[in-house]
């Protein structure tokens, strides 16, 4: 049986820590997406050890457990005298964790925008800075909104491991209730929801995104040659 | 400087370019008697393929030159180098006597994309596959570079798109995304794209090859209206019609060189070149049935 005296009582401390759980994923997605743009732009440049050395930090990221680099953040900081807060080392933790893995769908995208399109603007005169505001961002939008909505969905299920560094997000005060209370399966089932909710919350937004950016391409069916560049060239 | 001893070495073995006076080019200034384009032992190579060997080649003011030449005779490559989008390797261009591409004080440096701009933006290019930007409209992809690279505000560069639209019969189709155009519209809002930036020079890349045959001729037309307000244009073509009867000069291109150069009638019914008899043969047989 559920007990609402229960829901009553951890209420508002529940709905704090989906406040502060809905916080850090947050500014981590805007941290990470704005780290791995950054990732990605400066992998462009012609300059062997610059991109060999985004290419380490990408693959150590993506190859060690988040739980390992929060505690490394958190616990290891203070060592070299970075001493941050719980909440502060749980967002930066999860924005240079999420960098790495948007710097790779974001070079994924940047890839993919065809070529002619760039050369286009190339011979128009166009400044770099303008084509990749006008041109190149645009066209990886349309390509990489649902590996972005994906990464975010992910991103909002790794805020749990933040609770082990001690910030008063959702998991963290649901332990809070279970270790008082000993109602485990309010307790679980309840943090399964809101997770779910914030999970669905966040694809749903990124349907609707991804329906406004190919606006353009649904007016009609035909392909436009202009997604592929020129290969019989004489 | 530079540019009048390069007048002065105009010895191509192409030669007989007369400099002309029809047509209304934008000229009477001292630069008229520039040519627009000089080309100048050209050559380019892809690793060992060598694509571009030793061209010469000059287009005056107001001068249509087609290049002609079977698949894989570097017509494409020439072209592209011209407004530098492909590097050349030994030789030189020059555009209103300003090299292309390369420092004129230390002739080996690259110019990097900030100072190839300002050339860029007087040299217009149209593609074979368009490249038209898909998420702006028609209206949208003619105003962009008005706004990005002549700094016009938007009011005005949007008035001004709608009369190159205008200009290329496709004012109605001003608010359309390029996916619901037909590719004939698409190449002509491409065109447009470039005529208004008035540019010097057009550079076309095979404009009509990625087209249904019953689009060609509306691409054409707009040509040919712009051959006869006297706009320079270099066209890769495979199109012998237009280039007999548009162009001034026809290049000739084989393996990376201009195996025959002269006006659409020395290279298509005079010509000795058995090359050109054969390439001519080729086209006459794919077009009979």
């Amino acid at each position: 049986m559920l007990d609402t005296s229960l829901i009553i009582q951890y209420g508002p401390s529940l709905l704090r820590g989906f406040g502060v759980t809905i916080l850090c994923w947050a500014a981590g997605c805007a941290i990470g997406m704005t780290l791995g743009f950054v990732l990605m732009l400066l992998r462009q440049v012609p300059l062997r050890p610059l991109r060999w050395l985004i290419r380490a930090y990408v693959e150590v990221i993506r190859g060690t457990p988040f739980l390992i680099q929060l505690f490394l953040l958190y616990n290891g900081g203070p060592s070299i005298g970075l001493r941050l807060e719980a909440t502060t080392a749980g967002i930066l933790g999860l924005g240079l964790y999420g960098s790495a893995y948007f710097a790779e769908i974001f070079r994924a995208g940047y890839q993919a925008v065809p070529k002619g399109q760039v050369e286009a603007a190339l011979s128009l005169g166009m400044s770099y800075g303008a084509i990749l505001r006008r041109v190149i961002v645009p066209a990886m939008l349309v390509s990489t909104i649902p590996a972005i909505v994906n990464m975010m969905a992910i991103l909002t299920k790794e805020t749990v491991v933040l609770s082990i560094i001690t910030v008063p997000e959702l998991m963290y005060e649901m332990q809070t209730m279970a270790a008082e209370t000993f109602a485990t399966f309010e307790t679980i089932l309840g943090m399964a929801l809101f997770y779910w909710l914030l999970v669905e919350v966040t694809s749903r937004l990124g349907r609707r995104l991804e329906a406004r950016v190919t606006r353009f391409l649904t007016h009609s069916s035909t392909p436009t040659p202009s997604t592929r560049t020129s290969t019989a060239r004489a | 400087m530079i540019a009048a001893d390069k007048n002065a070495t105009n010895t191509a073995p192409n030669g007989a370019s007369l400099p002309r006076t029809a047509g209304g080019g934008p000229n009477g200034s001292p630069a008229g008697t520039t040519p627009m384009v000089t080309v100048r032992g050209l050559g380019k190579s892809f690793g060992t393929n060598e694509v571009l060997r030793d061209i010469d080649l000059t287009v005056n003011r107001s001068e249509v030159v087609c290049l002609i030449g079977p698949s894989g005779s570097g017509k494409s490559t020439l072209l592209r180098c011209i407004n530098f989008l492909e590097a050349y390797d030994r030789g030189e261009i020059r555009i209103e006597g300003t090299l292309v591409g390369y420092s004129e004080d230390s002739p080996r440096r690259r110019l990097t994309n900030r100072e190839l701009r300002g050339l860029r933006r007087n040299v217009g290019m149209v593609f074979q596959q368009f490249n038209l930007w898909p998420h702006m409209t028609a209206l949208e992809n003619v105003a962009e570079a008005l706004v990005q690279v002549r700094g016009m505000n938007k009011a005005d560069a949007a008035a001004r798109a709608r009369q190159m639209l205008e200009r290329v019969g496709l004012a109605a189709k001003a608010d359309s995304y390029p996916a619901r155009l037909s590719g004939g519209q698409q190449q002509r809002v491409a065109i447009a794209r470039v005529i208004a930036m008035e540019p010097h020079l057009m550079l076309f890349d095979e404009p009509t090859s990625a087209l249904d045959p019953e689009l060609v001729g509306e691409v054409l037309q707009v040509m040919r209206d712009l051959a006869a307000d006297g706009m320079t244009m270099v066209v890769v073509t495979h199109e012998m019609g237009f280039a007999a009867n548009v162009a001034d000069k026809v290049a000739f291109l084989d393996h990376g060189r201009i195996a025959a150069f002269g006006t659409p009638r020395e290279v298509f019914h005079e010509s000795a070149e058995p090359r050109v008899q054969q390439f001519l043969q080729t086209y006459h047989e794919r077009n009979s049935f």
